[in-house]
Formats: C-alpha cells, sequence, structure tokens
C-alpha cells in the first residue's frame, strides 16, 4: 500500500505529511524540554544562592568544543540534504557519515564530563545544580542518540531508497535534518544557561 | 520546486550560517569572562543564545521560507512556551 502525500504536497495543508508530522513532534519537544527549562527557572529564582557551573567543576572549554561540534554536525546535515538536491548520492553519504561521527564525538566529549563529575562524587542528588544539570543534559544526550540511530539507518539500510525513490528519501533526510537541527538548537540555550550564567 | 543552482546558493549560506554561529559561541564564551553586573551577564547570554537559535531555525530549518501551516503550528508552540517561561517568575512569590 502506497503512503499518501509522502512525496507530494498534501492539499489541505500544502506540505508533505511527513514534514507537517515531523513539526508537531518537534512543537511536543519544545514543550518537553520547556517544561525542563520552567523548572530550572523556578529553582534559580527559588534558591538563596545559584552556583556558576564553571565554580562547580563545569568544563567550559570542553562545552565550547562540545558546542562547534554540535554546529559542526548541524552544517553537515543540511549539506548531506543539499547533496541529495544536487543528486550527489556519494557526498550525500559522506555528510551524513561526518554527522553521524560528530555525533559521537558530542557523547565522548559529554561521557568524559560525566566521568569527571562522579570521579568527584558529583550527582543528580548531591545538590539542586546537579539535579536539573544532569536532566537536561542526559535527555538532551538521549535525544542525540536519537539522532545517531535515525542518521545511521539512512545512512546505511535506508539509503537503498535512492534508487527506486529518490525524491522519498529527501524529504526523510530534510525530516531528520530537522529532528538534528533541533538538538542543536536546543544545545545552543543549555550551554550558555548550564555553563556560562 | 528548487533547481540544483539554487540549492548551491542555499550551500553558500549555509557555510556564513557556519562561521556565523562559531564566531557567536566565541563571543558568548568572551563576555562570560567578564565580570559584567548580573543583569548584563544573563541578558548579553541569552541574547546572543537566541539570535544562534533563530539562524539555525531560519536557515538551516528553512523556516524563513516555510509554509503557512508550519507557522501556524509553531505560533500556537511559542505561545505556550512564553506562558511556560513567565510562569516560574509570575508565582515566585507566592
Amino acid at each position: 500500500m502506497e503512503i499518501p502525500y509522502a512525496v507530494k504536497p498534501h492539499p489541505v495543508t500544502g506540505v508533505a505529511n511527513g514534514k507537517l508530522g515531523i513539526w508537531l513532534f518537534l512543537a511536543s519537544e519544545v514543550m518537553l524540554f520547556g517544561a525542563l527549562f520552567s523548572s530550572y527557572i523556578l529553582l534559580r529564582v527559588g534558591a538563596d544562592v545559584w552556583p556558576h557551573g564553571r565554580d562547580l567543576g563545569l568544563s567550559i572549554p570542553l562545552a565550547t568544543l562540545n558546542t562547534m561540534v554540535l554546529i559542526a554536525s548541524s552544517v553537515t546535515m543540511v549539506m548531506s540534504w543539499a547533496s541529495l538536491k544536487m543528486n550527489n548520492f556519494g557526498k550525500f553519504r559522506l555528510y551524513l557519515a561526518i554527522t553521524v561521527l560528530l555525533a559521537f564525538v558530542f557523547l565522548g566529549v559529554k561521557a568524559v564530563e560525566y566521568t569527571e563529575k562522579f570521579e568527584h562524587h558529583h550527582f543528580p542528588g548531591t545538590n539542586t545544580f546537579f539535579a536539573i544539570y544532569f536532566t537536561l543534559t542526559g535527555l538532551h544526550g538521549l535525544h542525540v542518540l536519537g539522532g545517531i540511530i535515525v542518521n545511521s539507518y539512512l545512512l546505511l539500510p535506508g539509503s537503498k531508497m535512492w534508487k527506486k525513490d529518490p525524491d522519498r528519501l529527501t524529504n526523510r533526510v530534510e525530516y531528520a535534518g530537522l529532528y538534528w537541527h533541533f538538538v542543536d538548537l536546543v544545545w545552543i540555550f543549555l550551554f550558555p544557561v548550564l555553563y556560562l550564567l | 520546486m528548487e533547481g540544483a543552482e539554487d540549492i548551491r546558493k542555499h550551500v553558500r549560506i549555509y557555510i556564513a550560517v557556519f562561521v556565523a554561529l562559531a564566531a557567536l559561541t566565541i563571543i558568548t564564551v568572551g563576555l562570560s569572562y567578564l565580570e559584567l553586573p548580573g543583569f548584563w551577564h544573563i541578558g548579553f547570554a541569552l541574547i546572543v543564545a537566541t539570535i544562534k537559535g533563530a539562524l539555525v531555525a531560519c536557515y538551516f530549518m528553512h523556516l524563513i521560507s516555510e509554509k503557512t501551516i508550519i507557522y501556524a503550528v509553531l505560533a500556537l508552540c511559542v505561545l505556550f512556551f512564553v506562558f511556560l517561561m513567565y510562569l516560574p517568575t509570575a508565582t515566585s512569590s507566592f
């Protein structure tokens, strides 16, 4: 059975069903992270003293490196989509592979940070700051992992679609890209909120 | 439907946005080391983050030229998000 409006825009919405679906999903994700950011504000305004992340041992150089890594991965993600639009399947795979690699680098750096925290006996139960720090960065890390799974699928078995339905694969990569850019966008706010302020 | 030449123009924009995002990241880290008063310290960091977020949303997520239905979904989302952000400060005095 053929899925309707997977490539062509739906006559009512003006967009393919998948695109509307991913934006509705991202809207729900905004609410999920929004609730946690709201909790962060509540904890911060309710606290007598709120520490700077760097005073508790958070590494600004490592977090800056991770910010650059995620920004670079967003560029390679959008370049993989652009390569498909320009009918260059080889470059699509190259850029998507780099995106997945950069995502692993991000998680690797995060693992180094977490290990260092645990060695200093800083756990989610240590204080309110670390409770919200581990909750926000942990949830974000799970989203990075989700992006790795989706992008790896599109890079390996999913890319076979290029031969029989290239437009549909291009759309799938665009939707995966929208998710990945959202993950980058969340980090853009997490970085100053947890490390710099 | 965009042609290959249109996409090549987009690619040049993506590179420019990447450079801008990297530069803004360095600026926000640099500002954090200046001992600015609390309001300016938080204000500058959030303004730079908002500019970076807008660049990602507008150019990488193509929101600068999206269909009305997507804007409608996001408008509702933004409304609830702003309410969520306002809620803690509005109730903090109770």
